[in-house]
């Protein structure tokens, strides 16, 4: 059974389709990679995935477990309740512009799910959130404000955040475009590092050969369809599709 | 002109005992009608079309007429429109009343303003981290709301400090119904400069304590 199953998706924003007959599967421990064009859906496909956007039509389910599913007459049907819960426990989100919590401090931003979602003893949550910054090479920033840290490191504080709540799924929606190539540098590390470690995840980026190096299958978007997937190698040096070839005629050429 | 006959002794005792009841409504007005607001605010917000505009006629009736005008409705409405004898205790009851009413109209859209300035990739990281709608605001939104709205709130505080002296309208015997008794008795102008003064400190000590409490929160931004 795949740990994500998106199947037929489609999406509409004032009637206009962001989203057509998406579908898609990734199993445990392997590494989606998703590229296209600035407004091909790619972001919207994460957000509808993470239920901050419902979609029209189409189903979605995590672990075997329905998040939503089409009725008969064409409704989307969300899960509801614990059941719910039980969904959203398994996945979470790195932002592009990080949504750090600017009032706690580094150190809290990781701890304050597991200890008043999770309900885990405060000690017990620092323990891990302490390894995690760890993890991210920031041990020495656990009491900084995010105000105080540079992007590149307000990043790994929100993927540390992320970790605490062990998900099987881990999606990143453009996690580098805010900042500069330093910066850039270092988290795809921290991703490849997860990757790494076997941790399934879901990234949507313009890092071309990021995408094809860490990917395990990589899908091209454009104007809300899937136009191309496969084997990263084979979609980014072999595309078959004429608008696959022109996206990555720039890159190429770099 | 100063009158020679003034009696110094006499007015600070009784603007003191003015003062007693000043900073009382004031308080009291502060306890009530900041949490009172909030609770407006969220009428104000909400999904339901009813509660929306019932709320929002509320706080356009607080804030396009006269409070004076307010703390008579609330005082002499019971007796005029319902026939219910007016008691002394009631004065001090109908001044807490409609200042609370009156300010948590103003403090509600002050909340919305602070609310509504949220990004709202606070509330998706929150919704994503698994936190409940009520930890969602208590945790992660008012404290945010609070830092930025500071500066409104302090201003609301001290027009209060200074409206407290309409309660004169319905003879509360706050400080300014004092100051104004004394002047006439004594002919004279010192209680009510006095009174001034008196203001003029309360309002120093609200303007210092919220710029304590600005600072307090200036560790992030």
């Amino acid at each position: 059974m795949s740990l994500l199953e998106v199947s037929h998706v489609k999406k509409q924003f004032d009637g206009q389709t962001v989203l057509e007959d998406i579908s898609l599967s990734l199993e445990e421990g392997q590494v989606l990679g998703i590229i296209g064009p600035s407004g091909s859906g790619k972001s919207t496909l994460l957000r509808c995935a993470t239920m901050l956007e419902r979609v029209e039509e189409g189903a979605i389910s995590y672990d075997g477990h329905s998040l939503v599913h089409t009725s008969q007459d064409g409704v989307p049907i969300y899960a509801k309740g614990e059941e719910l819960k039980k969904i959203r426990s398994m996945f979470g989100i790195v932002f592009q512009n990080y949504n750090l919590f600017p009032h706690f401090s580094v150190i809290r931003n990781i701890m304050e799910a597991p200890v008043h979602v999770l309900k885990q003893k405060p000690e017990e949550a620092r323990q891990k959130a302490e390894m995690l910054l760890k993890k991210m090479g920031l041990e020495d920033k656990a009491d900084a404000y995010p105000c105080q840290l540079s992007g590149g490191q307000q990043q790994r504080v929100s993927i540390a955040r992320a970790l605490a709540l062990d998900p099987r799924v881990l999606f990143f929606d453009e996690p580098t475009s805010a900042l500069d190539p330093e910066l850039t540098g270092e988290i795809l590390k921290v991703i490849r590092e997860l990757a790494e470690d076997h941790m399934t995840m879901v990234i949507v980026t313009h890092e071309m050969s990021f995408a094809r190096d860490v990917s395990d299958h990589l899908i091209f978007m454009e104007g809300g369809y899937i136009v191309e997937q496969g084997k990263p190698e084979d979609v980014i040096h072999n595309p078959v599709n004429p608008r696959t070839k022109e996206f990555l005629k720039r890159f190429y050429q770099e | 002109m100063l009158s020679a006959a003034v009696n110094m002794e006499l007015i600070f005792e009784k603007l003191v005992t003015g003062l007693g009841t000043t900073l009382g409504v004031f308080f009291l007005t502060l306890l009530i009608s900041l949490p009172l607001g909030l609770l407006v605010a969220f009428g104000r917000m909400s999904k339901n079309a009813l509660v929306r505009t019932i709320v929002k006629f509320y706080i356009s009736i607080m804030r396009g007429t006269p409070l004076m005008l307010q703390l008579m409705v609330v005082f002499y409405g019971p007796y005029y429109l319902f026939g219910i004898p007016l008691r002394i205790e009631y004065r001090f009851i109908a001044v807490i009343i409609g200042f609370s009413i009156n300010y948590a109209a103003y403090f509600a859209e002050i909340y919305r303003g602070g609310i509504e300035s949220m990004p709202v990739g606070q509330y998706e990281a929150a919704q994503l981290l698994g936190f409940n709608k009520t930890q969602t605001f208590f945790r992660i939104i008012l404290p945010q709301v609070i830092k930025r709205i500071l500066p409104s709130v302090t201003n609301e505080i001290i027009t209060l400090v200074k409206d407290t002296s309409l309660a004169f309208v319905i003879s509360v015997s706050e400080m300014f119904t004092q100051a104004q008794a004394l002047s006439a008795a004594q002919k004279s102008m010192v209680p009510l400069a006095v009174a001034g003064i008196f203001y003029y400190i309360l309002n120093y000590v609200v303007a210092f304590v919220m710029e304590l409490i600005e600072k307090k929160l200036d560790y992030y931004k």
